[in-house]
């Protein structure tokens, strides 16, 4: 089990040195807090609101095409600015209040939604070194937690809405977040028992030695964890087809019926920024963090590092701010596939029942959860893990360095279950393609009439 | 200024007595659970005050006694209030209301 | 690596920081006292609790600080709201302690709390604290704190879990309601 906490007692600060050369500055607190304020609100604010918006418009194309239908594609060019046109609307919308209802907390709810999903941003692993905090050694906890802090704001919400469907809304999402935050832990738990920390920068330099030591490949329960893991967090983020909070044609709108304008929008930012945020999770926990399928970026920050370090001058530290970038791009991409995955799902499955809700969590994924921790444990014990950080401690595509620290176990395991899950992928995605350009019988059907343009 | 573990004793103390002046304050069944999460509360701040100033070990091994009580405390705290919410809500029930001043007879009710 | 603030400075920053978290605590706490509204209390305790979380943060507990999230905010205190929500005739109604009480209850208080902070302070000054003061530097103890749960306290660790099952039985047997029974 791999335990590197020398990582951690000393975080290098890249980004942040860099800076202070560059800029001629003073190392002080003042000038160190006026350099986080700045990150999050500079960079978190606005790709909170970006991943808001263009999640937004993102699900209305990809519901669009499912149904057999373009999606928005007035405003702008493929109704990109669709969003900024229902963020003007909902802007510029009367702000309600209803009357029973107790103004305080119904003013409340909407930020107490919001601030703990904004708030996991601090530990996501954009890049080796663009992670707010890196010395935040109980990282996944951390998210778990903040996720847990959502279901608060969302009962409260429907209890000071003064509305009888509100409150039916609220305690069915309340019951069903809080009963799948046992499978969602279970799964995290077997991701972080093959890691042996639950530090997302730690998390993401062990899996930098190709797409074979990334932690879903780790062993066959771990890409069962991830199935379960995927699975808990759709009814965590009240996601279809666990949408019955919002299901509109039952509850009007759940808890959120009486919110109108921007009160509506932070609950609406809430869930798209979830489903980022999720991505993240499962992005850094299973499938490699910032590193891409070949190890590249794990290969150079193994060079490039220890050079920095030495005599951490700008000229040393500039390829590391690139390969931060790319490591910050190839993690927006998985996080991306991700939500299209849930996307896909959810305009795809119908809706189940609330009692086959908490049959599926409490039935089914509690006790395979258990069984996963089980399996994961005893793997673990017969076959040792992988021998320490990728191209730092061992080269990962040679399997005599597997061997030699007596993994070689690990590196055939790891290495069947990277070309299946590879196979299964490419194969879907193949599937995707053939359906919507290679096959000709499948041709839009030829409008009668063309339409009307709506501005003349 | 320099934060010391008076600091932390004394803000325990505060939300002690904050939570012993709820228990005898409410007439809420469930606001006198309150009270007693906030004594709980009080007495963890305590006790990993206590961890990291008077016994943190060493760097290379951290003793973490204090912080392995509250967590202890943490988890009996949610047992005790998961039974004490399965009481109220059977008083509920029976008397259809849950003010502890008409908690005051011994008899089943009916 | 790590660009070494000076000494005062990271003082001054977790002086600032423990502060604004005791405020939220205290101030949250008052609130539950004082609040006639049930679920403004329940909210005033959710702060209260992320307060102290926060606390546990300066203390260099980040994992305690997590589980006090996971299961106070989001599982005890929801099951309180739940609580309020299946047992509250109207959303307004309320019950008022009579005049006497309140003052008894706001002297015990008052005396209690002046009678605690000057022990405390003879205390502290008879005996200060050994170790270096508060400077926010965090060191890795989340494989300690597991190493020691199944180490040194696995028997209170089994003990908790055996705990836990029967207050599972028990909570949902007691919940469940005497119609049912034969």
């Amino acid at each position: 089990m791999y335990l590197a906490h020398a990582h951690l007692a000393t975080a290098d600060q890249l980004i942040g040195r860099t800076l202070l050369d560059f800029l001629n500055l003073p190392d002080s607190l003042v000038v160190r807090s006026l350099f986080g304020v700045v990150v999050a609100v500079g960079v978190f604010v606005p790709t909170a609101l970006l991943i808001a918006m263009l999640g937004i418009w993102w699900e209305r194309k990809v519901a669009g095409h499912i149904q057999s239908r373009p999606g928005p594609n007035r405003v702008g060019p493929m109704g990109l600015l669709q969003s900024l046109a229902d963020g003007i609307k909902l802007i510029t919308k009367e702000d309600l209040r209803p009357a029973g209802a107790d103004k305080l907390l119904f003013k409340l709810a909407p930020y107490l939604v919001f601030a703990p999903v904004f708030a996991v941003f601090i530990a996501l692993p954009f890049g080796p070194d663009f992670v707010f905090e890196p010395r935040l050694s109980a990282g996944v906890f951390w998210i778990l937690a903040m996720m847990s802090l959502e279901v608060v704001g969302v009962i409260l919400a429907g209890w000071s809405s003064n509305n009888k469907w509100s409150v039916y809304g609220a305690m069915r999402e309340a019951c069903q977040m809080v009963s799948y935050e046992i499978p969602l832990g279970l799964s995290i738990i077997v991701g972080v028992m093959a890691a042996g920390t639950l530090n997302m920068v730690e998390l993401g330099h062990l899996q930098q030695g190709g797409i074979h030591t990334w932690l879903i490949f780790q062993n066959p329960f771990a890409m069962l964890a991830f199935g379960v893991y995927f699975i808990a967090s759709l009814a965590s983020n009240k996601r279809a087809p666990f949408d019955l909070p919002e299901s509109d044609s039952e509850l009007v709108a759940g808890y959120h019926t009486e919110y109108s304008g921007m009160r509506f929008a932070f609950f609406y930012f809430a869930e798209y920024i979830a489903m980022f945020v999720i991505g993240g999770i499962q992005a850094g926990l299973f499938l490699g963090g910032w590193n891409d399928p070949f190890g590249i970026i794990g290969f150079l920050d193994a060079r490039w590092r220890p050079v920095w370090q030495a005599d951490p001058t700008f000229a040393n530290a500039w390829p590391l701010m690139l390969l931060n970038i790319a490591g910050a791009g190839i993690f927006a991409i998985k996080c991306i596939l991700v939500i299209f995955v849930q996307m896909w799902v959810r305009w795809t499955l119908p809706r189940p029942r609330i009692d086959q809700v908490l049959y599926t969590c409490i039935k089914v994924l509690l006790p395979l959860g258990c069984v996963l921790l089980l399996g994961a444990a005893l793997w673990q014990l017969l076959i040792p893990p992988m021998p320490g950080v990728p191209w730092v401690d061992y080269n990962p595509y040679l399997p005599s360095d597997w061997s030699d620290k007596g993994s070689l176990g690990a590196y055939v395991a790891q290495m069947i279950l990277a070309n299946i899950g590879g196979a299964v992928v490419g194969t879907i995605v193949f599937w995707i393609f053939h359906a919507r350009a290679l096959d000709p019988t499948r041709r839009h059907k030829k409008r009668l009439t063309d339409p009307e343009p709506i501005l003349t | 200024m320099t934060i010391g573990l008076t600091h932390f004793l004394v803000l325990a103390a505060f939300l002690f007595v904050c939570g012993l002046m709820t228990i005898l304050l409410k007439r809420n069944a469930i606001g006198i659970l309150m009270g007693v999460e906030l004594v709980l509360n009080a007495a963890n701040v305590n006790l990993v005050a206590f961890n990291y100033y008077q016994h943190p070990g060493s760097a290379a091994h951290p003793l973490l006694t204090g912080q392995i009580f509250a967590i202890f405390i943490i988890v009996l705290a949610a047992a005790e209030a998961a039974v004490a919410l399965a009481i109220f809500l059977s008083f509920y029930n029976s008397f259809s209301t849950i003010d502890v001043e008409r908690a005051n007879e011994m008899r089943e009710q009916g | 690596m790590n660009l070494p603030l000076a000494i005062s400075e990271t003082a001054t920053a977790t002086a600032v920081l423990f502060y604004a978290l005791a405020l939220m605590c205290a101030g949250s706490a008052v609130v539950v006292v004082v609040s006639r509204n049930i679920v403004r209390t329940a909210v005033a305790l959710m702060f209260s609790l992320v307060g102290v979380a926060g606390l546990y943060f300066l203390l260099n507990a980040e994992f305690l600080a997590a589980v006090q999230l996971v299961v106070y905010a989001g599982g005890t205190l929801i099951l309180m709201i739940f609580g309020v929500m299946l047992t509250s005739r109207s959303p307004t109604s309320r019950f008022e302690p009579s005049k006497s009480e309140v003052v008894v209850a706001v002297s015990i208080g008052v005396v209690l709390m002046v009678s605690l902070t000057a022990a405390l302070l003879h205390w502290t000054r008879r005996n200060p604290p050994q170790s270096a003061p508060l400077t926010g530097e965090h060191p890795y103890a989340v494989a300690e704190l597991g190493k020691a749960l199944l180490g040194d306290y696995l028997v209170p660790f089994e003990l908790a879990s055996v705990l836990l099952l029967s207050v599972m039985i028990g909570a949902a047997y007691l919940a469940k309601g005497r119609r049912d029974l034969p």
